[in-house]
């Protein structure tokens, strides 16, 4: 049964915006960008937002329902009661462009400070040879799609802007432990999460995980596996003392 | 191979304003109730077991040989006739010394840095975040990159500590099938297992306990042995978090009926002899 949806759109730019409210039409089995385009067609013809593939997959329509970041194409209307007014803003993390356009750039500018895969000297491509077991790990996060929900709610940079410039944010920290857990590569991922990417400002709350559309375990199997890592290399002197006498190197 | 990584981004201008929503959150859900809950669970934890760890009284139930794990291990001369299952090395103890004060310390230590708790306590009681998407009160925030949020690194010296623990528990839980009139089960034998059961799962679905098992691993190919571990450690990790609820309920629990049973305020219930 179609019914008149209440939406509270943000509408604005980076000098000055406000929540609007709208009346939109909502049918069985829509989604919250559904309604949006609606809105785009029927009333507010200039609303800017970011949308590609309306499947989940391609992390553009990246917003916040109700407070709660989300992929406006995977939330569905009947999660929320009709007579419910249902917000949709930018991300607040990131600067705004216009209505529900985030930029967010500060992500590829974090992407860019990690150095690429890095293979032993002397393996060329089409020489690399591994086991499934030993890449499992890195491929769970290989299922990210960028959206950059799990940035938008970290609250190390959600709340304290001064803090980017030394935070990189969940996403890139499980982009080091891709890398720091796969059997091939042979960069030394450990001191730079510290030091370069700021994984001690993560005091694991969990909310990049609660966010994350992919269902990735960004805390449990990226974040803390690294801040592990990281206790044996700066905190742990047994182990520190084990890798000397046995001269270990990441069995 | 060590990387030269890029210097982070700086600018001297100041950062592209964002989307001007004077609102804390727009959250309609209610979101400070799991804050509010796991607050008074935890205080509720900490308040009983205090005063239970300077009670000094009705810690051991002599004729069915129940001790409360809030008193294990009693080393000193100052614990009843029958609880020090490792002899008294320690002479009298002072009043303001918890009798089980070898142990409570690194117990405590190992919750306060477990990363579940972790979660739970900068959540619900430092409000950084207090839930996700609603803004913390707090203006600056370094997270855990200095003093003495850095000594949370130490959870896995705790958890070598709670592994000692644990055993000493398990001992304890064991002993107590023997009490005054020989083998026998109670009620009490029952609570104290599944105690132990808990506290085990508690222990070993440590995150650095599955760090250490395997995580640190590059290659789990060749430690098979270790990748099985790990796996294993995984499963149990995934359920961190209930069990450190569950074993804050099974250990109040546990000295409660230890308590009742040896105050004389209920009788075991016995099962056999």
């Amino acid at each position: 049964m179609a019914y008149q949806a209440k939406l509270r759109v943000w509408r604005g730019d980076a000098t000055a915006g406000e929540l609007q409210d709208f009346e939109v039409e909502a049918n069985e089995g829509e989604v919250v960008l559904d309604l949006i385009h609606r809105l785009q067609a029927t009333q507010a013809p200039d609303l800017a937002v970011r949308w590609n593939c309306k499947a989940g997959k391609c992390g553009s329509c990246s917003a916040e329902v109700n407070g709660k970041p989300k992929l406006l194409c995977m939330t569905r209307m009947s999660t929320f009661a009709e007579d419910e007014v249902i917000s949709v803003t930018p991300m607040r993390t990131f600067p705004v462009i216009r209505d529900l356009v985030t930029d967010v750039s500060y992500n590829y500018t974090k992407a860019r400070e990690i150095p690429a895969f890095t293979p032993p000297e002397g393996l060329e491509p089409g020489e690399y040879r591994m086991q499934q077991v030993d890449v499992e790990r890195s491929q769970e996060f290989r299922k990210c799609i960028e959206c950059f929900l799990c940035q938008d709610t970290c609250h190390v940079i959600r709340d304290h802007e001064e803090n980017k410039e030394s935070f990189a944010g969940p996403r890139f920290l499980m982009r080091v432990a891709e890398l720091e857990m796969h059997p091939l590569d042979a960069g030394d991922r450990v001191e730079a999460a510290q030091s370069a990417h700021g994984l001690g400002y993560c005091n694991i709350t969990k909310c990049c995980t609660e966010v994350c559309p992919e269902g990735i375990q960004i805390t449990d199997n990226a974040l803390i596996p690294m801040k592990e890592r990281v206790a044996d290399r700066r905190y742990d002197p047994i182990v520190w003392l084990g890798n000397k006498i046995f001269k270990r190197n990441g069995a | 191979m060590a990387f030269d990584v890029a210097s982070p981004s700086s600018t001297d201008t100041p950062p592209p304003a964002r989307a001007s929503i004077p609102a804390r959150t727009l959250r309609t859900d209610r979101w400070w109730l799991p804050p509010l809950l796991t607050t008074l669970g935890l205080a509720t934890f900490v308040v009983y077991a205090t005063v239970r760890s300077f009670m000094r009284s009705d810690y051991w139930d002599a004729e069915n040989h129940y001790l409360t794990p809030f008193y294990s291990p009693c080393l000193s001369d100052s614990c009843v006739a029958g609880s020090s299952h490792f002899g008294t090395p320690i002479g009298e103890l002072p009043g303001f010394i918890p009798l089980a004060f070898l142990s409570l310390p690194f117990l405590l230590g190992f919750r306060l840095t477990c990363y579940y708790y972790r979660k739970a306590y900068y959540r619900s009681i430092w409000m950084a975040p207090p839930a996700c998407g609603v803004g913390e009160p707090h203006e600056r925030y370094t997270g855990e990159t200095r003093l003495p949020l850095i000594l949370q690194n130490v959870h896995r010296y705790f958890f070598y500590a709670a592994l000692v623990i644990t055993i000493i528990n398990t001992y304890d839980a064991i002993l107590a099938f023997g009490g005054e009139n020989g083998f026998g089960i109670g009620l009490g034998n029952v609570v104290l297992l599944l105690n132990v059961v808990l506290l085990w799962c508690y222990t070993l679905s440590c995150h650095s306990c599955r760090h250490v098992t395997g995580g640190r691993l590059k290659h789990f190919s060749r430690n098979p042995v270790r990748y099985w571990t790990w796996t294993q450690v995984s499963r149990l990790n995934t359920r961190h978090m209930q069990f450190a609820w569950l074993t804050l309920g099974t250990l109040v629990l546990t000295d409660l009926y230890v308590w009742l049973v040896s105050s004389g305020a209920i009788a075991d219930l016995r099962f056999i002899n």
